[in-house]
């Protein structure tokens, strides 16, 4: 029998994929809470005071930077279900992910708040990939309550990457700066948000109703001062394919928000974007552009790091759908999938885009 | 007071090539690059007879850019051959920069242990 | 059906990004890194001069001086100023012996928390160890061919 042969697999009765890369979600999960940490310089920027906690300095009492790191990460986690009016036994499954080796962070949140966990890699994308997969747990009725969490901070991030904070080096125009920041949310099955009571007030409810599952793509970008040239194809994939794979066009949505591309990662997404035809305008935008002011902030390129739209998304973008500002967004979390090991080889660098659909 | 004008011209001059030679180039080159590769080329330089009447004309202005940590690393050598022979080549330059690399050293760990890093 | 660019080359696609990539500020980091590279020098010129007015031999005055400049490269490193001097200054506060201080003292104190064997002792020497080893590299093979040829 010839490849092509092969009769069609099922895509119809139950079966929740549509086109080749996106889910369609029945039981739409629900946004029940979400909660933010960022550093004071994260709040200095254009988004400012619409993060839930923000940190007077970066160590925030502790010893390292790695343990504010985790702090940061259980404190959103905690104040996420207490917001969602849960208690940690409650929820079903804990997902989430960092940027330090071996995802330290979220291990560290896990043993402290003891919720069945899975660990999660996807560079800065970890925020849309926990989305997903929570939903998937919650859509495949295995979860009625997930917790999704993503954090980076910008000085574990720098030693860890590039160099030692104190050391007196020029970062190139391209280069992006990681974020301090940690954001958590709170999705329930219908049945799992229960506790209307707290929330009969007049915002509007969240609700993921599909995602694309980004593939790997590497146009062999090296420098790592230049993430997003490396993850644009990735993202520019992720946003062709979902509009291609649910029949959709731009006008279906009110804002098309990346990760973390940057400035210049975010011009040359357009640019591959426009050379398909598709031209997004300025309804395509970016956490990492979103978050600072590249001229008062000295932060070049943009903001980056798994914490960039973990906050951005679940802080200011989610209060605004609630506000009514959005019906309808499309985040393509974008992550640059490299180690400190394989930049020092001098090896290019992977990206990836994934696509979570955010209706209010 | 010329001799310190003097200094301020070469020793700027100097940084203001490597200043080119990260921007101009298109390869990306870190601190370590730029540092390995102007002691290893002040010492080459001076072993060739450039750097010594440089440092004759400019003073600090040549001997602080660290091309004059590789100058005094081959001029030791040099000079240690001249008067111990062989063994000379292997204990010269050491010699000549031990107060340098002991004063790295010893200040660099005691502010190390002082001082937390800012972030 | 493949997006076109995603059957682009390396090559094609890193043309791409080099059209859209910020250039560096090319007169400005270089009018920094003269004007600090040059300061830094002039100071050593002057603490030169000092050593000499205190009897010290032109010799020992050119190693006294960069040694209290290494110290004052650690101090400031240490009281977290140089990273910002670097900034603007780039290869004007790498390239004096400051900057050969500052490789030492920012690594060391950053990894300070992974102890003082493997957290200081090791990380101060991660920049400043190849400069030592290409240094004395290069040293001993001049003397080699002093010692052979001349």
């Amino acid at each position: 029998m010839k490849k092509e042969d092969k009769p069609p697999l099922s895509s119809g009765g139950t079966y929740k994929k549509r086109g080749k890369q996106t889910l369609s979600f029945t039981t739409t999960p629900y946004i029940a809470s979400s909660y933010t940490v960022v550093g004071s310089k994260e709040n200095e920027g254009p988004l400012q005071g619409s993060f839930h906690h923000v940190l007077q300095d970066n160590i925030w009492g502790e010893s390292s930077w790695e343990k504010t790191e985790a702090k940061m990460m259980a404190f959103a986690v905690e104040e996420a279900i207490k917001l969602a009016s849960w208690s940690q036994v409650e929820v079903d499954f804990f997902l989430a992910g960092d940027l330090l080796n071996q995802n330290i962070t979220a291990d560290y949140t896990a043993r402290k708040v003891g919720i069945p966990f899975f660990g999660l890699f996807g560079a800065c994308s970890t925020m849309a990939e926990g989305l997903i997969l929570a939903s998937i747990l919650i859509d495949g009725a295995f979860a009625h309550r997930v917790v999704a969490a993503a954090s980076s901070h910008h000085e574990t991030a720098e030693r860890q990457f590039r160099f030692p904070t104190e050391l007196g080096v020029q970062r190139p125009m391209s280069a992006q700066w990681t974020v301090t920041g940690a954001g958590a949310v709170a999705l329930a099955s219908p049945e799992g948000i229960c506790n209307q009571e707290t929330h009969s007030d007049s915002s509007r409810q969240v609700r993921i109703t599909h995602a694309t599952i980004g593939k790997v793509i590497d146009l062999g970008v090296r420098d790592a001062a230049d993430m997003g040239s490396a993850m644009a194809p990735a993202v520019t994939h992720t946003i062709l394919r979902h509009l291609q794979d649910l029949n959709r066009r731009a006008e279906d949505y009110d804002l098309i928000v990346s990760g973390d591309l940057g400035l210049v990662g975010h011009k040359m997404s357009q640019q591959l974007l426009r050379e398909e035809g598709v031209d997004l305008g300025p309804k395509y935008s970016d956490c990492g552009i979103m978050i600072f002011d590249p001229k008062k902030q000295d932060t070049h390129a943009g903001g980056s790091g798994c914490g960039c739209s973990a906050t951005v998304v679940l802080g200011p973008l989610l209060k605004m759908m609630k506000e009514g500002l959005y019906d309808r967004i499309l985040f393509v979390g974008s992550g640059a999938l490299f180690s400190p090991t394989s930049f020092q080889q001098g090896e290019s660098i992977p990206g990836i885009g994934h696509a979570v659909v955010l209706e209010a | 007071m010329e001799k310190v004008l003097i200094a301020f011209l070469i020793g700027g001059l100097i940084c203001l090539f490597g200043q080119l030679l990260m921007d101009l180039t298109p390869v990306s080159i870190s601190p370590a690059h730029i540092l390995v590769g102007f002691v290893t080329g002040g010492s080459i330089l001076s072993a060739l007879g450039i750097y010594g009447p440089l440092v004759e004309v400019a003073g600090a202005g040549a001997t602080v850019p660290l091309s004059g940590f590789g100058h005094a690393l081959a001029q030791g050598s040099i000079a240690a051959v001249e008067k111990q022979g062989l063994l000379g080549a292997f204990a010269g330059g050491l010699e000549a920069t031990a107060v340098g690399i002991a004063a790295a050293v010893i200040f660099g760990y005691t502010m190390a242990v002082i001082f937390d890093p800012k972030g | 059906m493949p997006y076109k660019f995603e059957e682009l080359s390396a090559q094609d696609y890193d043309q791409k990004v080099q059209k859209i990539k910020p250039r560096p500020r090319v007169i400005k980091n270089a009018i920094w890194a003269f004007v600090v590279g040059g300061l830094f020098s002039a100071l050593g010129q002057i603490i030169f001069f000092g050593y000499v007015g205190l009897g010290l031999t032109e010799r020992d005055a050119v190693a006294a001086t960069a040694a209290t400049l290494i110290f004052l490269g650690a101090l400031l490193t240490g009281l977290g100023l140089y990273d910002k001097i670097g900034k603007h200054a780039g290869a004007g506060s790498i390239i004096p012996i400051t900057g050969f201080a500052n490789a030492i003292v920012a690594p060391a104190m950053e990894y300070k928390r992974e102890g003082y064997i493997f957290g200081v002792g090791a990380k101060m020497f991660s920049i400043a160890g190849p400069v030592l080893a290409y240094g004395i590299t290069v040293s001993v093979l001049i003397g080699l061919v002093y010692y052979l040829f001349l």
